[in-house]
């Protein structure tokens, strides 16, 4: 499953969109997912915690929650959060999609 | 205060749309005083972890009590006052989002980045008996790149099969 995020993942309703979005797609047992943050101009410290809230409970589902194209806003965020080891991350969709049947 | 100084203040209700009004005041203020798009974008974000951080604190006790928010433009750098209205903080007392066991935390990054993003940051025991994020940026040079400012909508997730 690969969802298209767009604008600005922040406190309240960007944060609030992501956990709902993650939490959705496990209920329906869709525990391999890729998020494209290709259109993710903005994060903040809620938006970052939201992300690793969502990566914890795909990993407790047995799942994968992978990344796609990240601007440079968001790459840069996640490198200096040291999060950008704990992600897969990729930059070209089909290679993200293989690697979930790796 | 100097008198050149200029100086901006405001007091916050403790709810969400707060930490985006002080987000967008304080970006006027650092585009204004000549910011580019990269330090804007820096003060902007410490802003808004500035107030989160606030607002978390405040509304663990009561919704009621108020952020305030500072600004003071010198002839030389950008100060911010975040002052909360709870119990206070001491830096010492804040994990390390680095360190191994608190990289999968889901909080706890908020201090880091204004660290990452401000010249100079400190956390003192406020007038209110809460804490007081005091932070600054150095102006750019005279003739440096103009600022742009940053904006956007909420985050829209859109699924494919």
């Amino acid at each position: 499953m690969v969802v298209d995020f767009s604008g600005r993942i922040t406190l309240g309703e960007g944060s609030a969109l992501m956990r709902k979005t993650i939490r959705g797609l496990l209920e329906d047992q869709r525990t391999k997912i890729l998020l494209n943050l290709a259109d993710v101009d903005y994060i903040d410290s809620s938006g970052i915690g939201e992300l690793v809230s969502g990566f914890t409970a795909v990993k407790n589902r047995s799942g994968d929650l992978k990344l796609l194209h990240l601007t440079k806003k968001v790459r840069d965020l996640l490198q200096i959060t040291k999060l950008f080891t704990v992600f897969d991350v990729y930059t070209d969709e089909p290679t993200a999609l293989r690697s979930f049947n790796s | 205060m100097a008198p050149d100084t200029k100086h901006l203040e405001v007091t916050l209700e403790t709810q969400v749309e707060s930490v985006n009004l002080a987000e967008e005041m304080c970006l006027r203020v650092a585009e204004a005083a000549g910011f580019g798009e990269d330090d804007c974008y820096r003060i902007g974000m410490s802003v808004r972890e500035g107030v989160i951080n606030a607002f978390l604190t405040v509304i663990r006790s009561a919704r009621e009590k108020k952020i305030y928010l500072a600004v003071d433009l010198t002839s030389d750098k950008m100060i911010i006052h975040v002052l909360d209205e709870g119990t206070g903080f001491k830096l010492s007392d804040v994990p390390d989002p680095l360190a191994e066991e608190n990289l999968l935390s889901t909080s706890g990054r908020g201090i880091f980045l204004m660290r990452a993003f401000m010249d100079e940051f400190d956390v003192l025991s406020g007038r209110t008996g809460g804490a007081e994020i005091v932070m600054s940026k150095k102006l750019p040079a005279p003739g440096s790149t103009p600022a742009n400012g940053q904006g956007g909508q909420s985050a829209t997730p859109q699924q494919e099969a």
